[in-house]
């Protein structure tokens, strides 16, 4: 086995400067006098004191922000006293929360079993044309609306259903799908 | 004269067809031609079909309108409907309607009558009768009245609540829990939102006597994302009981927001995720009543158990035990969804079959077509064949079929559903919402998945081997998984492989049968 080159010690970092550069590696932090932080900071303290406050705490910046930033996930974790990691691993676990912020209007189409069995496959596939999308779904162009698949709304003796903005709407056939996305056009225009 | 009564339901599935407009355009209405009308927003009687259902109050009782669309409100104020006047969109007396009539509801005996949100309402309708009896009764007293009525959970898994209560009870340990799991997550089911929006008091009673039943003083109701409506209700309905002192000191409760993950429909994910961690499974044992939410004794139930219990104590163990038939006691809040002319919420004892449930109640599939195939107890249930479809609804005897009662949910296909597109997607919604933690589960959903791609991509002479090979996979999910999820998969998998075997590409009748 050659031996390896050795290299001026100048060249190298230190262990101590190695570990920072470590642990900034892919992270992102908030900008100086980001004002989200102090919001975040003010989350925290009202519900960070009860048991299995994380969940409540996302659910909170998420209403505050339309998502949970990345860049602020150091100061929930800090807030909570939890690391970055468990912080990260929660909110990528759960489909709810989002890292960056959905369309200013979300439309959600079910595509579970009972909507299944009342066309909504071909209710998604016509989302989907109508809004130039993937046939995953996600964020039109214009950022004016996100369609996202969801799995059951309850709604399901009026298969198939939908929800705009949280709102149920069911019974949902091309044509009343069509009204709703005009709907949010005319909101947009 | 006093003001007429209109009741215009609050519930999502009103809601998602209008009621809101529908309860506006009769308030301006009234008001634009000098009408005395008291709008009130009750639950839903549970005719989805009917949606957006307006009730009328008269002296011969609840006239009932529907479905009504916004633009009906003025043709209907012309034909008189205050007065329970004729128009196209009369229904009748509500309370003299054969698909309510025929009902045993007992846990729905509110729901849709009263205003969900008003406890004067709920005390007058037999509300906090069993709470008034619970706090007279010492713990041991009371969990032998829900022991001695046969109540099993009716989230799914069927477990004796009395049992579940009775280990809480005897177990030491500074704080207790009572957590309710209202991740309603199957579809084809919504039941437990129903009760939410419709009678949460109910809920609340039932948690309350519970705490009393077990000594816990705090309770959590998990409720999902996507029922936005339940836990606006709720929230409120728990600041009324406060207000009210149904609970305080002694037995307090919040409302707990999923995030959207279906696994943590699962107790002990749903504990994980109360904790603020991921949704994963726990091992058992330790059983959750002894080491349950944040390590301590808690009692897990589903909206619908707890919501079963005051009426349990209000009248008697006995009342409840005689519905119902084997060890299956009392009744089921079934829900017919899917491809159903007549969906909605029927409440039957256990002993009903599917046959009564989806043409004598359902009217047969909306389509009009020939009923295929069914799935009975969410996306983890089998599908139930034609062959089958007069076994009465009990426990023991879905459970000697193959197949699970579940939540209750009743999901009716027509014949262009294609079953294998059907199990492949059991397989890869396993995927998506799999946990993680166990190998059958997390690697053999996303297997499934090729397998079921491969059987129908492939040609007919390696399909036999393709179809063992999913077997095989079945076999290990079922026996190796940590969960539900993983565990149960296979049940509708299997189903439609061995009933539908020709959407599988292959010779019927199956040939293969494990």
């Amino acid at each position: 086995m050659p031996r390896s080159p050795t290299h001026p010690e100048a060249v190298l970092a230190s262990p101590d400067e190695l570990r920072d550069r470590l642990r900034q590696l892919g992270k992102t932090v908030p900008a100086k006098g980001d004002p989200r932080v102090a919001q975040v900071r003010a989350i925290v303290a009202e519900l960070g004191a009860q048991p299995g406050a994380l969940l409540p705490v996302l659910h909170a910046v998420q209403d505050a922000f339309g998502c949970v930033p990345p860049a602020l996930v150091g100061t929930i974790a800090d807030g909570l006293n939890l690391s970055r990691a468990e912080v990260h691993g929660v909110i990528t676990y759960y489909h709810f929360f989002r890292s960056e912020p959905a369309g200013r209007h979300v439309l959600e189409v079910c595509r579970a079993e009972s909507c299944q069995a009342m066309g909504s496959e071909g209710l998604w596939d016509h989302a989907c044309a109508s809004l130039g999308l993937p046939a995953a779904g996600g964020t039109s162009a214009d950022g004016a609306l996100t369609l996202q698949a969801v799995y059951c709304l309850g709604l399901c003796a009026q298969s198939p259903a939908g929800a705009l903005d949280e709102r149920p709407h069911a019974r949902l056939d091309e044509r009343r799908l069509d009204a709703l996305l005009a709907r949010t056009q005319k909101e947009a225009a | 004269m006093s003001a007429v009564r209109v009741f215009v339901p609050r519930d999502s599935a009103a809601l998602a067809v209008g009621a809101d407009e529908v309860a506006e355009s009769i308030a301006s209405m009234a008001k634009a031609r000098g009408l005395d009308v008291q709008l009130v927003r009750n639950g839903s009687r549970g005719m989805l079909w009917l949606e957006p259902l307006v009730e009328v109050e008269t002296s011969l009782g609840r006239v009932a309108y529907g479905p009504v669309a916004p633009e009906e409100v003025p043709s209907l104020l012309d034909a008189g409907f205050l007065q329970g006047g004729d128009h196209p969109r009369l229904v009748g007396l509500t309370d003299r309607l054969p698909w309510l009539k025929s009902q045993e509801r007992l846990t729905f005996a509110r729901v849709g009558i009263t205003d969900p949100l008003s406890l004067a309402d709920y005390e007058a309708h037999g509300g906090l009768a069993g709470w008034r009896q619970a706090v007279a009764l010492a713990p041991a007293a009371i969990v032998q009245q829900v022991l001695d009525s046969g109540l099993r959970g009716r989230g799914g898994a069927a477990f004796p609540a009395g049992i579940k209560w009775k280990t809480v009870l005897g177990a030491e340990a500074p704080q207790k829990y009572i957590v309710c799991n209202a991740d309603e997550g199957d579809s084809g089911t919504y039941s437990d939102r129903m009760v939410m929006e419709g009678d949460p008091f109910m809920l609340i009673e039932g948690m309350a006597i519970a705490g009393l039943a077990t000594g816990a003083t705090r309770g959590y109701i998990y409720i999902r994302s996507e029922y936005p409506q339940a836990i606006a209700t709720m929230n409120e309905a728990v600041r009324h009981a406060r207000t009210a002192g149904l609970l305080g000191e002694r037995f307090d409760l919040e409302i707990r927001k999923a995030a959207g993950a279906y696994v943590c429909g699962e107790e002990t994910a749903m504990l994980e995720s109360l904790e603020g961690k991921r949704g994963l499974v726990r091992a058992k044992p330790p059983l959750p009543a002894l080491q349950g939410l944040f390590g301590m004794p808690t009692v897990i139930n589903n909206v619908i158990t707890f919501a079963s219990v005051p009426l349990i104590l209000a009248q008697g163990p006995v009342h409840y035990r005689d519905y119902g038939m084997g060890r299956s006691r009392g009744t089921l809040p079934i829900q017919l969804a899917g491809n159903v002319k007549r969906g909605g919420l029927v409440e039957k004892a256990f002993g009903v079959t599917l046959r009564q449930l989806m043409f004598d109640y359902g009217g047969g599939t909306a389509s009009g077509r020939p009923l295929k195939a069914v799935q009975v107890g969410g996306p983890l249930g089998a599908y139930v064949p034609e062959s089958q479809w007069d076994v009465p609804l009990d426990y023991e005897a879905y459970a000697a079929l193959g197949a699970v009662v579940g939540h209750g949910g009743i999901v009716m296909h027509d014949d262009t559903a294609d079953m294998a597109r059907l199990a492949r997607y059991a397989m890869e919604f396993c995927a998506l919402e799999s946990c993680g933690k166990c190998t059958p589960c997390r690697i053999g959903s996303t297997r499934g998945v090729e397998v079921m791609d491969r059987i129908a991509g492939a040609d007919a002479q390696a399909r036999p081997q393709q179809v063992t090979l999913l077997r095989d996979l079945c076999d290990t999910m079922l026996h190796g998984s940590l969960c539900a999820m993983g565990g149960m998969t296979p049940y509708p998998v299997l189903s439609a492989l061995n009933h539908y075997p020709e959407d599988f590409g292959l010779a019927t009748p199956g040939r293969e049968a494990a």
